[in-house]
């Protein structure tokens, strides 16, 4: 019985607490709903607390030929036509009065000479069109959102991760969690659930995002019964630290090179004439990380394996004004003043593009009662992400998920919570401890990033792929045998035991998408199919879970309008 | 490489336990969160850290490293003295959970007494980039919450029903110097975050890793603004006058 359980029951529940999570509680709450937010780490921490660059929104007061149809234009092409046109449409139409609305809250942006929101040069963007807080506007967006919705009243569970979506006739009911203070059960009962749980970078081990990014959501989702789509694409964002190794994978702004940051080999070449002789180091992220991987497999790499990235001939007062993280970053952890010389970067996994196919207008996913928002659902970016189009998405694809979610509760019918759904919950989180191997889940996953990494990385071919998929199936075995050591009071290695599962199943799905995806397109880089392929422009890859097992179907991309698509394809 | 010694405190609930020394193998550039991952990884599956991001932007795997509040992701392994075990203990401000996490709810519990912004009426959305400078200084912090473990109100004296700390502190100067911001924080601050306590030693300041000047910049100031509004000699002449 649920009435085992300590119990919270909400109209809306949210499970993540970054940008996509709150701005949905936020508008969840504006309706009138009463809204529970679970979050696995403290309130504020969330991810995007690390977002540096900005917030892309044609709001054209830099750039006033700029406006959404130039926006849409650029993530489409970015997207290499493979996002929802609609999503695409509807992000770049919104996003501006979202920014104003964070303003209005108490945001405070970078100023123009005239007293507005400043913007800057980011790649693949036309226009400048980034609303940026020097080069922390990741942590003011999430500060702004919480201090919002902690005056508007939500309940924050943190500290807290689901672990399974309840169902009930084919509808979300609610959600099974733990605590992580002292590992108690506690179950969730909801008419609407909205995962904003972002994505999958812990698959990796170079990549910049926190053990928070395992993939949850997107699991939660697939296993009941929702799909899952575009899994392939996971973008290695080009600038990544390489040295020293305790900070490998981690992020340098995009902003840098939107500052006017240019990227050489060992040979001094400033090697983007090469590639994108147009767009230079201001390229698509694909494009720019595909080259400079390429530089150092071709033996033209820095001595740690990357590529320098010099913004010393900017003034140094210059640099640690608008670059104030980086400047601190690189002076602390790589002993390297940056006004001085140039940073050594390579490519780490940074986002994915893929996640919990949704309704353009509503974000439901395909199962009822089911939303999903921000880096955890599919679509807006297609084949690939441009920067500062994360933001902008959390913003204005958070609102309409919170907005549809309560919606959703107010005309849903009741729900019941099934004891035997819980309890095969409580089952799953207990196994470990009755685990009686050596086998450790710090292992498996270590294994499990080594397997990603060097065969389901930048370039990626047949044979890498079905090896991947082999070697993926052991594992899963290892994990389900792996044992835990110590109580269930705040214990990392429990709590990674969980988080692996969901990180064995969205790995499966990028490895089994990739397979299945015979050509190169955007962040997808196939050697064996180098080519874009009309055929697979129109198709998505679904993934789907049937008896059990993981399946993969292809979907239609869906056509845009006349109007749009003459627009897009000019020039 | 050599191994370095890390001294953990070990235990669960808020008092007792006791330090375990663990050996790690010492990588270049290594800081001390690497040093934890790697006994989490390899030693003790089961010690517990909060962490995130690992670049000293969410502010949440902060302890004491040789006794000095840190934040570990930020602290360079090679910048401690190798002759002796590097001691990692939590933050002694808060309730312990388990070992190196603390209960530090107490914090979000004050953050909810703060009006948030409202616009002042009549404004209009033009603001010069002289007056988000000074703002964005105190919209820097992270929330480690170093500043509140190391302020004596909290630290010797446990004084949390009647004070906010350092760190509100900060998030109230962030908000009445807002330009556009017209809320009145005055009597919260008096009151409910208990200003008064503070005694401008500066231990906040010296421990903040975004190197916001707390007591210079946010408390000085709001404690002149607390001072102008209740114990103005003049103002309280005048309200004896009027019989107010």
């Amino acid at each position: 019985m649920s009435t085992n359980y300590e119990t919270h029951e909400h109209d809306v529940l949210i499970i993540g607490a970054g940008g996509a999570g709150l701005r949905a509680a936020i508008e969840a709450l504006a309706q009138g709903a009463s809204v529970g937010v679970v979050c696995k780490s403290l309130l504020g921490k969330a991810h995007t607390v690390m977002a540096e660059g900005g917030i892309a929104a044609a709001m054209c007061n830099v750039d006033t030929a700029d406006g959404w149809k130039p926006h849409f234009k650029d993530t489409m092409f970015g997207g290499k036509y493979l996002n929802n046109w609609r999503m695409a449409q509807l992000h770049a139409q919104e996003a501006p009065d979202r920014v104003r609305e964070l303003e209005q809250w108490g945001a405070l942006f970078d100023r123009t000479e005239s007293g507005g929101i400043l913007q800057r040069a980011f790649g693949g963007h036309t226009y400048r069109r980034l609303c940026h807080v020097g080069d922390r506007t990741g942590l003011e967006m999430i500060r702004t959102l919480q201090d919002r919705g902690v005056s508007l009243g939500f309940d924050v569970y943190m500290e807290c991760t689901v672990t399974k979506l309840l169902t009930d006739a084919g509808r979300v009911a609610g959600a099974f969690a733990y605590w992580r203070e002292n590992g108690r059960f506690v179950v969730f009962k909801a008419k609407s659930v909205v995962i904003a749980t972002g994505g999958i970078g812990k698959a990796y081990p170079v990549t910049s995002n926190s053990w928070e990014y395992t993939g949850d959501g997107m699991t939660l989702a697939y296993e009941a019964g929702a799909e899952l789509m575009d899994m392939e694409f996971v973008q290695f964002h080009p600038t990544g630290m390489v040295w020293p190794p305790g900070v490998q994978g981690l992020l340098v702004t995009e902003a840098v090179r939107g500052e006017g940051g240019i990227l050489r080999n060992k040979m001094g070449e400033r090697f983007m004439e090469k590639y994108d002789p147009k767009r230079m180091e201001l390229s698509t992220r694909d494009v720019v990380a595909r080259s400079i991987y390429t530089e150092v497999k071709e033996g033209r790499g820095t001595e740690h394996g990357g590529a320098y990235l010099d913004i010393s001939h900017k003034p140094a007062e210059y640099v640690k004004k608008k670059l104030p993280s980086m400047y601190h970053q690189f002076k602390e952890l790589a002993d390297v003043d940056i006004t001085k010389g140039p940073m050594e970067v390579g490519p780490t996994c940074h986002y994915v593009m893929g996640g919990i196919r949704v309704d353009a207008e509503t974000e439901q996913s395909t199962l009822p009662g089911l939303f999903a928002a921000g880096e955890a659902a599919a679509g807006l970016h297609g084949a690939n992400r441009l920067g500062g189009n994360s933001l902008s998405d959390l913003l204005v694809f958070g609102r309409r998920a919170g907005l549809a979610a309560a919606q959703h509760a107010k005309s849903a019918g009741a729900t019941t919570i099934d004891a035997a759904q819980t309890a095969e919950a409580e089952k799953e989180l207990l196994a470990p401890f009755s685990n009686t191997g050596t086998e450790s889940p710090y292992a498996v996953h270590r294994d499990l990033q080594k397997i990603m990494q060097s065969l389901v990385g930048i370039f990626r071919t047949e044979e890498d792929l079905k090896k991947a998929l082999s070697e993926l199936e052991p594992l899963k075995a290892r994990a389900a045998k792996a044992s835990v050591e110590g109580s269930r009071l705040f214990n990392p290695g429990w709590h990674l035991y969980r988080d692996l599962k969901s990180l064995l199943v969205c790995s499966e799905a990028v490895a089994l998408s990739a397979l299945a995806r015979k050509e190169s397109r955007g962040a997808h880089s196939r050697i064996d199919y180098p080519k874009y392929d009309p055929v697979w422009e129109k198709k998505h890859n679904i993934i789907v879970r049937e008896g059990g097992e993981m399946k993969r179907r292809e979907s239609p991309v869906e056509p845009m309008p006349e109007d749009l698509r003459q627009f897009v394809m000019a020039d | 490489m050599a191994d370095a010694t890390l001294r953990i405190q070990r235990g669960d609930g808020p008092t007792g336990g006791e330090t375990v020394d663990y050996k790690v193998p010492i990588a270049p550039g290594m800081v001390v969160l690497d040093a934890l991952h790697y006994i989490q990884g390899h030693l003790a599956p089961d010690l517990a850290v909060r962490w995130n991001c690992k670049a000293a932007k969410c502010g949440s795997c902060s302890a004491e490293v040789n006794g000095r509040p840190r934040l570990t992701c930020k602290t360079r392994v090679d910048s401690l003295p190798m002759d002796q075990p590097i001691t990692v203990m939590p933050m002694k401000a808060f309730p312990r959970i388990k070992d190196l996490v603390t209960d530090v709810s107490w914090n979000y519990t004050v953050n909810k007494k703060i009006p948030p912004f409202r616009q002042r009426p009549g404004t209009e959305w033009k603001i010069s980039q002289l007056d988000v400078d000074r703002v964005q200084e105190f919209r820097k912090c992270i929330e480690c919450f170093l500043c509140q473990n190391v302020c004596h109100v909290l630290r010797e004296h446990d004084e949390k029903k009647g004070f906010g700390g350092p760190r509100f502190f900060v998030r109230v100067a962030g908000l009445e110097m807002h330009p556009l911001d017209g809320a009145d924080r005055a009597p919260l601050l008096k009151d409910g975050l208990g200003i008064g306590f503070c005694n401008i030693t500066k231990c906040c300041t010296e421990v903040c890793p975004e190197e916001i000047h707390i007591t210079d910049n946010a408390i000085i100031p709001l404690k002149e603004r607390v001072v102008d509004r209740f114990y103005d000699p003049l103002t309280m002449l005048f309200r004896k006058i009027r019989g107010a």
